[in-house]
């Protein structure tokens, strides 16, 4: 085995130079990315920016063209076995085992690694109560619901005490309680030291539970910062949204206002520093508005632009 | 190049792991796939045995009966570990995404594509082994020299899982799967000597019939079943491994090419 550099050690992920072509047009086109252990690190993009063909790099689903991975200190893909079996992965669709039911779908994951029923000792059973599905052992997994089928798929990942988990879109799909319930799963394996590279595309999300997020488009790394940060470096702290409309009949040019204007669909939106002074104007008009603090959904726009990805 | 991704199929003894996971989702269906893996040949057996068996009389110097009792035990391994290599596998690969869990763990596709084929072989083992069992009970066996066809039986199961192996990494579809059973499967099943003897036929036939594997495995194990050595045990047994061990080093590169990229 080749020594690893100290600088490695202590980072979950190092990523340099990255790069991965698809019929010669860069899908990931230079991106350096370190994430320190026990970070809870959050990767956002439009569909895409490469945020999936970088995970399954990490992964080893998909070759390297250009550039270095190590993953716990190891390098990708020589370390690959290795690798994954320090690592849990939460992937994008359901890969549930459905001729098997939620504990043997356990037990045959856990045999992957190598781990017998002896070895897990009561690893099942502490794993089913945290998902909350210590009622559901012997259910088959067609009599789960959507928000039972992903904790399950967590508490599968989990069951070789992964120092890092890797969850593609953990929560699409799901209703609010049970995105909650993931989300305090999540920050509690964050207290206990796991690291956590996550990507979703509900940026409330990432406010909440990231320590820090890239944001990636066209295959590069455009701001990577925790989302206080970037929300202050980025965008004017308020946001006043209006109807368009309604809004153009009384407002000939946005640039006369003492702000930064953005049209969505039909909706202004009016990002400024001193909102006092535009809602006056706004009051004047007779328009209705509403104002709220910016967030990590208006530096996603402001990065990303607001053209339709599909 | 990335050295876990060489040319040549490297697995590992990790590969077991998959191989029990198949066999407890077998267990749980053990009843419908024991049924169409031995209920069909047995009928074919018995209707083929005792209502043709009476127009053609003896063959080869044995009933006809005992004669295609042998031929079935060979093509039921074909196609059980054909259809699990196809169908089954296809189902794992492409509908359940099971390959792609097993991806995320220490398991590599080396790991899993080997699996897959010995599976395969161990399916088409356990249908031949079942018409045995009928084929003895029915006193169509000689001597013990037929549990000499067993293992014969598995090499030939693994080399079917692994050419079927090759047909799914190209599939889109199951529908594509009809292609391989009626080009290659059934010309083999009808040519290879199971319903009647190779040299009934032209010359160019039969040689086309020892290009593939089939016709080989009947060669070995129709003596080992009615109370005889079979000849040329090494150029038969050789021609089924190379056939097998190119498929599963095809089958792996091209399910790679396929999920890896």
């Amino acid at each position: 085995m080749i020594p690893e550099p100290a600088e490695n050690v202590l980072k979950a992920i190092a990523i340099r130079g990255l790069r991965k072509f698809y019929d010669h047009h860069a899908v990931v086109d230079g991106i350096d990315l370190t994430i320190p252990a026990g970070e809870f690190f959050g990767l956002l993009g439009p569909n895409g920016a490469g945020k999936t063909t970088t995970l399954r790099m990490l992964l080893g689903l998909t070759p390297i063209d250009a550039g270095t991975v190590h993953v716990l200190g190891r390098p990708m893909p020589e370390c690959e076995r290795e690798i994954s079996s320090r690592l849990g992965v939460v992937p994008q669709f359901d890969t549930l085992d459905p001729d098997f039911t939620v504990e043997e779908n356990l037990l045959t994951y856990a045999s992957y690694f190598g781990l017998s029923r002896a070895a897990l000792g009561n690893r099942i059973d502490e794993l089913l109560e945290q998902a909350n599905l210590e009622n559901r052992r012997g259910s088959r997994i067609s009599a789960l619901s959507g928000g039972m089928k992903r904790r399950l798929t967590l508490a599968r990942a989990l069951i070789n005490e992964p120092e890092l988990v890797i969850l593609d879109e953990p929560t699409t799909g799901l209703d609010p309680q049970a995105r909650h319930h993931l989300w305090r799963q999540l920050r509690a394996l964050r207290k206990r030291g796991v690291t956590l590279v996550l990507t979703t595309h509900y940026m409330e999300e990432a406010e909440e539970l990231c320590d820090r997020v890239a944001i990636i488009d066209a295959g590069r790394i455009i701001a990577c910062a925790s989302p206080a940060e970037l929300i202050a470096a980025h965008v004017e702290p308020w946001v006043i949204s209006l109807n368009a409309a309604s809004a153009r009949r009384f407002i000939a040019d946005p640039a006369t206002l003492p702000a930064r204007m953005l049209e969505i669909a039909d909706t202004w939106l009016i990002y400024t520093h001193e909102p006092g002074a535009v809602r006056a104007e706004l009051d004047t008009a007779g328009l209705p508005h509403a104002t709220r603090a910016s967030n990590l959904e208006d530096v996603f726009l402001k990065l990303t632009g607001h053209d339709l990805r599909d | 190049m990335n050295p876990n991704h060489a040319f040549w199929p490297r697995p590992t003894l990790r590969f077991v792991a998959v191989w029990r996971r198949n066999l407890r989702v077998w267990r749980k269906l053990m009843m419908p796939s024991l049924l169409g893996n031995f209920g069909e040949p047995v009928l074919y057996l018995l209707a083929f045995g005792y209502g043709f068996g009476r127009l053609v009389g003896d063959l080869d110097g044995m009933s006809y009966m005992v004669f295609i009792a042998s031929g079935i035990i060979c093509s039921s391994a074909m196609f059980t570990a054909s259809f699990e290599g196809m169908y089954s596998a296809y189902t794992r690969m492409a509908e359940q995404n099971t390959w792609l869990a097993m991806l995320a763990t220490p398991l590599t596709l080396d790991d899993i594509v080997f699996a897959e084929a010995i599976w395969a072989a161990t399916k088409g083992l356990i249908s031949a082994g079942a018409i045995l069992i009928v084929a003895s009970l029915l006193g169509l066996v000689s001597d013990l020299r037929a549990l000499l066809a067993l293992p014969v039986v598995f090499l030939a199961a693994f080399t079917f899982g692994s050419l079927a192996l090759v047909i799914t990494a190209f599939s889109r579809s199951y529908d594509f799967f009809l292609y391989y059973f009626t080009l290659a499967v059934t010309p083999m099943l009808l040519l290879s000597g199971v319903f009647f003897p190779l040299n009934e036929l032209p010359e160019w036939v039969q040689a086309m019939a020892l290009a593939l594997p089939l016709a080989h495995v009947v060669e070995v194990v129709r003596p080992l079943m009615t109370g005889a050595w079979p000849t040329q045990v090494g150029w038969h047994l050789g021609v089924v491994a190379v056939y097998g061990i190119l498929a599963l080093i095809a089958a792996t590169f091209l399910i790679r090419r396929r999920l890896i990229q």
